[in-house]
């Protein structure tokens, strides 16, 4: 009779409180759990880690670039650094970072116990975690036994022939190779996983048209990553095989394809990037809701609206290689297809708006975070079409442009959203809410440092200026340019600051939450805060696309209406 | 207005006038910087403004109208201390408003995509005239060779080309590919960028109609110094391109000078090519007429005795990461070296 | 079952890449043998390996049905045939590699057939590792009619690996001399 069991709290009366457990028992406990919440709490621990160091690096370069022929770093060393700084952002902080919140969250809403397996879930983090660590060993070991040690400096797309032996002798790219290969072991193993456990362990009434929108949006997401990842392995496999076994898939001297190298990099680099971006779509469908006191307009358009997107992402790779010369052929069907993806993006931008429209919008810091997420996602996706349109991108390609245009799609977007999601679910994660004030400061310090950087960033790439140079000519007029965009960064990294000492001093000062601070309407809010280790007490049994709002409103119940 | 396109999608003419006038509208300081993508001085970067603009003005349109919406939602709709604790009326969604703004974005699109098709089609598959010059471009880590095969010239760095009178068109095609790794050749007031690569040929036409000196640089990463590889496109009138040619084409004066010894024994010759002497070094740049380059080290620095002797007592201090090895010269043969290369007009 | 599906599907990805650098290097190779010079049909080989395909799955019908004996005979056969396939694939790269002196340096197609071939054979091996655990257990007593599903996952590997042959048999073998 799971229906009749009231849905708040557990029934657990057994409390005697233990005593405190040792330091290496916790250790212990955190190191071989297959518990999928602290498998997700230890992938969100792990990519803030590497997002500190990745905005170090990028600092770093960003000190240099401030004034024309500076010589605060050498060469080589900013090129190690923008090649670290794009490889940890997207595999070592975007994907664990997305797979830790997802980790945690879709058992939860889907009314499960945990994930379909949960000794793969445990495998693909340490493993993936092993690879960025691999990675980072590079600045010891890169260069082999004898020589100094360096980290790979090939950009994180590492073209083909310049990660070839003979121009990049020593390891540093092989640390790349391996740190990413790992990764992608992980990767498939998680978005397996999810797949698995969305197709199987549904709780009783979740048909998938009822399943909340985020889990959609992981489904297509891990989806993709199989499509994606294992492209890119296979790449690695050859460059790998290039390098030690003296093959010639990449080698240009015995016929090979530099071209070749492009295609299969992109063909997984472009969905890669839609696989970062559906989970931030995922959060913002969650919360704007909530905080807007309306149900999501349209859910089956945003269904449909999320699969056309991952299906048509998987054909427009080549729009990174407009300027290779494939032919007035090829360049005008990917030009078709990059502008083609702007109708379902622009559906789903639209019922965002629409959701917000009669609504009651409480501009909690969640919801600051995402009402940044519109505006700026809206200006990603104009500039990522000014680059579909093949002759622009002519002009735009491999310059500044470009970098501000992703930066706008993978900070504006994506990380204002992962910031949404922290402040949302850190009261059910740890049981108490994040300081409002301190996030506050946060929101706009990153809004004003992400600003003054990412819009002025749009200049110097028409003005002339490719990227991955690590000094630029005093004639050229990009100087003023780039010291704003230097300048803003200051204050992302007081922003960011303001929010790691948030995250701490919460965890022991926060106000306790209770299962539902946010009154939202999806099944992780009917648990405890932090759940218990088995989740719910009694499997629930949902009736519509928001359990609790029926709950809440038993009067006016969601299954009354839902089309 | 612009090129030998036009003689033949006249009424392109027209639109490439709007683009014009758009120039007018967009910031004096998006157009005065020397490499400005939106300062275009030959037909291919023409072609792309004149785009660029129309997309540009859809995407603000869009930027304008969306973006307002969304702000007035914001403001209107947000929660005030003296409402009520009712829920407001849920929504759950509209099959025709759905379809509207999916049938408008397509629409939206399907005018873009044409527009961008025309441009892509004028540009790949314009018909080369008779009287264009050909230049072979060949990117190395990191500098340019360029190499004029019908005229018997081979230089590095520094590429003249005649200006192209729209009456009588005379645009220059460059045919790139690549000695080692990927590089781009982008100079944004004459084209877009091309890349070039190994066991791969690219074409690209720039056509500039007014004389001067165009600069530009290597666009995708290539290693060390991609940030140094930079390109100076020189657009000559007929004559003073003629003269240029004839000067290029003589091999190097006879020369007794020491320095010109202190050359030929050292490793100089295995990279470096003097025509009329033994030195026929293909893997660093033609030194030839070095002398008549304003620049040397793929344009990082002036062409001047100090710098040249810098650069060849130490490239590592000017271009760190270069591939030219510091020659280790004793100072008397430094300066015998140096003032050689002064003399190789 | 789903988990299966997913990791197929993402194993047929990187099999296709290799496939795909495998075609568009076809008659690129400056220098050494082409296909036509060296190679010879595998027909041995594939009989065995599609041939195991029918043993496996000969042997989680006799799973369900609980004859355990029957299903370790069907297993066992499955595993010599399996074995057979790489016993004759090794063969064929010895005389490649030692008679014909073709390795995966010497040209473009010895590096595209090596890996592609080389890739499959891995997984060959993974399977028959997996498959004679399965035999090792049946042997000794320790499987039962409610690890049939279990085995059942484990065939549709072992077929996914015998499809992905008839692919690469097909373009290496047929359509590329």
């Amino acid at each position: 009779m799971a229906d009749s069991i009231p849905l708040t709290g557990p029934i657990d009366l057994t409390s005697a409180p233990k005593a405190r457990p040792l330091t290496l028992e916790v250790l212990h406990a955190w190191v071989t759990t297959v518990d999928h919440k602290k498998i997700g709490l230890m992938y969100i621990g792990y990519a803030l880690v590497f997002l500190v160091i990745a905005g170090l690096e990028a600092i770093v370069m960003r000190l240099q670039l401030a004034v024309p022929e500076n010589g605060l770093v050498s060469p080589q060393v900013f090129n190690r650094m923008f090649t670290m700084h794009g490889t940890t952002m997207v595999f070592f902080v975007g994907m664990p970072i997305l797979f830790g919140f997802g980790n945690y969250v879709i058992p939860l809403m889907l009314g499960a116990r945990d994930m379909a397996f949960p000794r793969l879930n445990a495998f693909s983090f340490w493993i993936a975690a092993f690879g960025g660590l691999l990675l980072y060993f590079s600045f010891l070991g890169g260069d082999g036994l004898y020589g100094a040690g360096t980290a790979p400096d090939v950009g994180w797309f590492a073209y083909a022939p310049l990660t070839a032996k003979v121009f990049s002798p020593g390891h540093s790219t092989d640390y790349w190779t391996l740190g990413i290969l790992l990764s992608g072991i992980g990767s498939i193993g998680t978005a397996l996983n999810i797949v698995t456990t969305i197709i199987c362990m549904r709780c009783p009434g979740m048909k998938l048209s009822r399943m909340p929108l985020l889990v959609w949006l992981y489904f297509v997401t891990c989806c993709m990553v199989f499509v994606a990842v294992s492209p890119l392995t296979a790449a690695q496999i050859m460059l790998l095989i290039d390098r030690y076994l003296g093959g010639h898939f990449f080698d240009t001297q015995a016929g090979g394809s530099a071209v070749l190298w492009m295609h299969f990099f992109w063909i997984f680099g472009h969905p890669e990037v839609y696989i970062l971006v559906l989970p931030a779509f995922g959060f913002a469908n969650e919360i704007i809701p909530v905080f807007a006191r309306k149900a999501i307009f349209g859910y089956p358009a945003m269904v449909a609206a999320s699969v056309a997107i991952g299906f048509i992402s998987l054909s427009v790779w080549a729009h990174h290689m407009f300027t290779v010369g494939l032919g007035p052929g090829a360049n005008t069907f990917v030009a078709l297809a990059t502008m083609i993806i702007a109708v379902p993006t622009g559906i789903k931008i639209f019922n965002w708006i629409a959701t917000l429209w009669g609504g009651n919008i409480r501009f909690t810091v969640p919801m600051l975070f995402c009402a940044a997420f519109l505006f700026q996602f809206l200006i990603a996706g104009l500039t990522g079409i000014m680059l579909g349109a093949a002759p622009f991108d002519w002009q735009l390609s491999g310059s500044y442009f470009v970098v501000a245009h992703f930066h706008y799609v993978l900070v504006g977007a994506i990380v204002f959203t992962i910031f949404a999601a922290f402040y949302y679910w850190y009261p059910k994660m740890s049981g108490r809410l994040m300081n409002e004030t301190l996030g506050k400061w946060h929101f706009w310090l990153f809004l004003i440092g992400f600003h003054l950087t990412f819009d002025f960033m749009h200049i110097p790439g028409i003005l002339g200026m490719p990227r991955r140079v690590y000094t630029y000519q005093l004639d050229r007029g990009w100087g003023i340019w780039n010291l704003i965009v230097s300048i803003g960064v200051i204050f992302q990294v007081l922003g960011v600051g303001c929010f790691v000492f948030n995250l701490l001093r919460s965890y022991f000062k926060g106000t306790i939450a209770g299962p539902d601070p946010w009154d939202a309407w999806t099944l992780e809010w009917s648990t405890d805060s932090p759940p218990p280790a088995y989740n719910f007490a009694a499997i629930p049994s949902v009736q519509s696309r928001r359990p609790l709002w029926d709950l809440k409103h038993p009067e006016d119940p969601d299954s009354k209406y839902e089309l | 207005m612009s090129g030998f396109i036009l003689s033949e999608f006249g009424h392109f003419g027209l639109r490439m006038d709007i683009a014009h006038q758009w120039l007018l509208l967009v910031p004096s300081w998006l157009t005065e910087g020397r490499t400005s993508i939106f300062a275009p001085k030959a037909t291919p970067a023409q072609l792309v403004f004149g785009l660029s603009m129309f997309v540009l003005a859809i995407a603000a349109a869009i930027f304008l109208a969306t973006g307002g919406i969304l702000a007035y939602v914001l403001i209107r709709y947000r929660r005030r201390a003296t409402d009520s604790e009712h829920e407001p009326p849920q929504i759950y969604g509209s099959n025709q408003i759905e379809l509207s703004w999916t049938v408008i974005p397509i629409m939206i699109i399907v005018v873009l995509f044409l527009t961008t098709a025309r441009v892509i089609f004028n540009t790949e598959y314009a018909t080369k005239p008779d009287a264009a010059l050909d230049v072979v471009v060949i990117g190395h880590q990191f500098w340019w060779e360029f190499r004029y095969p019908k005229l018997g010239i081979v230089t590095a760095n520094e590429l003249h080309i005649p200006v192209s009178d729209p009456q009588h068109p005379t645009p220059t095609y460059l045919e790139m590919s690549s000695a080692d790794t990927d590089h781009s050749f982008w100079v944004p007031q004459l084209a877009g960028k091309t890349d070039v690569i190994p066991n791969r040929v690219n074409v690209m036409w720039i056509d500039p109609q007014s004389p001067g000196l165009y600069l530009g640089q290597c666009a995708q990463y290539c290693g060390t110094q991609h940030a140094k590889m930079l390109l100076r496109v020189y657009a000559q009138s007929p004559n003073d391109f003629d003269a240029w040619v004839a000067e290029q084409r003589q091999p190097a004066k006879a020369s007794t000078v020491d320095g010109q010894a202190v050359f030929l024994r050292n490793a100089c010759i295995n990279c470096h090519t003097i025509a009329g002497t033994i030195a026929k070094g293909r893997f660093g740049p033609d030194l030839t007429h070095l002398a008549g380059r304003d620049t040397i080290a793929s344009g990082a620095v002036q062409n001047t005795p100090e710098n040249l002797r810098k650069w060849i007592d130490n490239p590592e201090r000017m271009k760190p990461g270069c591939m030219m090895p510091a020659m280790h010269l004793n100072d008397r043969d430094l300066t015998a070296v140096v003032f050689y290369l002064t003399t190789l007009h | 079952m789903v988990g299966i599906l997913c990791l197929i599907a993402a194993e047929s990805a990187v099999f296709i890449i290799f496939v795909v650098a495998y075609i568009f290097y076809l008659g690129k190779s400056i220098s050494g043998p082409s296909p036509r010079d060296v190679l010879d049909i595998p027909i041995v080989g594939t009989i065995c390996l599609l041939s195991s395909s029918l043993t496996v799955y000969l042997a989680v019908g006799a799973l369900r049905k609980s004859k355990v004996g029957l299903c370790s005979l069907w297993l066992a056969a499955t595993v010599l045939l399996g074995g057979v396939f790489l016993a004759g694939t090794a063969l064929e790269w010895r005389q490649l590699i030692y008679k014909d002196g073709f390795t995966i340096r010497t040209n473009l197609f010895g590096t595209t057939f090596y890996s592609l071939v080389g890739l499959h054979a891995t997984h060959v091996v993974v399977g028959l590792v997996m498959l004679a655990l399965a035999l090792v257990f049946a042997l000794r007593g320790r499987l039962t009619e409610a690890n049939a599903e279990r085995l059942d996952v484990l065939s549709l590997y072992w077929h996914f690996v015998d499809a992905v042959w008839v692919v690469v048999f097909t373009v290496v073998y047929v359509l590329g001399r």
